[in-house]
């Protein structure tokens, strides 16, 4: 039972609690540049995904014969060779999307995320949880980019993923197109989401404040419970 | 002694299962990728040469030259389509232009590749502004200017707020048909 319970949670974590990009503000340069629409961030979310996945699943598999010292290059070499795969992969079967994220595939190689995950938790873990590590992680940055690349793509230029969702009578905010777009809606995303984290954690303090009042307010409860 | 050994040992057997499974891979795309350059070409080209038929390589020309053709057995020659990069605001702007056959008219005009500033250079991509050098005779060079075009003086319109951008595009053809102009001339290409 809490070895399921641990595995889910391996998974789920990356989704929100340590999302890399809203919590641990991880891979910031993929994340800022290649989000002008939904489907860029989604092509970009879903190379890196394959790039972790495979990457963790290696090097959770020979973790014990890597000799520490030459660890972080044996890690590189292994990204790399995914990253490269994916690059030629997309040239060949998706000229247009791989023209789109330009140089920002062969940058995988060096987003912290993967190289940060590896460190932290192949190279300590089993294949199974590294896995599910690396899939968690990969559906949080998918999540955080597709929510990026949606809002600027729906204020810069009134489409969601190639369909108009505003009127003509909108017009579009280029600057959500232009990188400043970027820094703001990553901004004023993270800050919508610490403040709603913030206030439930108030609200959850007062709710235990509130219990222990209410508890104190009654001792002849309590005291005739005793 | 001993640590640095397997250092080297591991370095050296993931290395080389990484470039033969790269270099599989790499076979494999190679002529995908190739295939979808060749496809890219041949749009522009079409497009910027919506009357031609069939198309040709110029090999002689020590730059990309397509020679295109009225009908499918290469017989009658109607112009040229040229690539061509040059400059642009920030980064590098690649266009497909197509000149007729006395190197004097252009027929079409396509941008290929640009990092101009999207909603202001990116409009030199658009049909309004890349019309304006469908039938205009390049006589000798093209012109731009701010008001309105005179095409008698072979001038374009500049774009408003993209004039950087506009300027560019202008001075890349007019290189191209030097280029293509000193090519033909000097009997390279016939």
């Amino acid at each position: 039972m809490s070895k399921n319970v641990s595995a889910v949670k391996d998974f789920t974590k990356g989704l929100w609690e340590q999302n890399a990009v809203f919590k641990q503000v991880l891979g910031m340069c993929p994340t800022l540049a290649v989000t002008v629409s939904a489907i860029n961030g989604i092509a970009m979310a879903l190379a890196t995904t394959f790039v972790l996945v495979f990457s963790s699943m290696i090097i959770s598999l020979i973790r014990k014969l890597i000799p520490t010292q030459v660890r972080i290059a044996s890690y590189i070499l292994i990204i790399a060779t995914f990253v490269t795969i994916v690059d030629l992969v997309m040239k060949a079967l998706f000229p247009e999307l791989s023209k789109a994220l330009g140089p920002y595939i062969p940058l995988i190689v060096v987003n912290c995320l993967i190289l940060g995950r590896q460190e932290a938790f192949s190279s300590k873990n089993g294949v199974f949880r590294s896995v599910l590590d690396a899939l968690g992680m990969g559906a949080g940055f998918l999540l955080a980019l597709f929510m990026l690349g949606g809002v600027r793509e729906i204020l810069g230029s009134r489409t969601l993923l190639g369909f108009q969702v505003l009127p003509n009578l909108y017009e579009p905010w280029l600057v959500m197109i232009l990188p400043a777009g970027a820094f703001l809606t990553l901004g004023l995303l993270m800050a919508y989401f610490n403040n709603r984290e913030i206030n439930k954690k108030t609200k959850q303090r007062e709710a235990i404040l509130q219990k222990h009042l209410s508890s104190k307010q009654s001792p002849a409860v309590e005291g005739g419970e005793a | 002694m001993n640590t640095i050994v397997k250092m080297l040992i591991t370095l050296t057997i993931v290395g080389v299962i990484s470039g033969g499974l790269l270099s599989q891979i790499s076979n494999w795309a190679e002529p995908k990728i190739e295939m979808n350059r060749k496809l890219e070409t041949e749009r522009a080209i079409f497009l910027v040469q919506p009357e031609a038929k069939s198309y040709l390589k110029i090999e002689e020309a020590d730059f990309e030259l397509y020679q295109v053709f009225k009908d499918e057995n290469k017989s009658e020659s109607i112009g040229y389509a040229l690539p061509f990069e040059g400059n642009g605001f920030q980064g590098k702007i690649r266009l497909m232009v197509g000149v007729n056959v006395d190197l004097q008219q252009l027929v079409g005009l396509e941008v290929l590749e640009q990092v101009e500033t999207p909603g202001l250079g990116t409009k030199v991509t658009e049909k309004p502004f890349t019309n304006q050098f469908i039938g205009l005779t390049a006589n000798p060079i093209v012109n731009w200017t701010k008001a309105e075009a005179n095409k008698d003086k072979s001038e374009i319109q500049t774009i408003t707020g993209a004039t950087i951008s506009s300027k560019a595009i202008v001075v890349i053809i007019n290189d191209g048909l030097s280029k293509l102009r000193s090519t033909v001339e000097n009997g390279e290409a016939k």
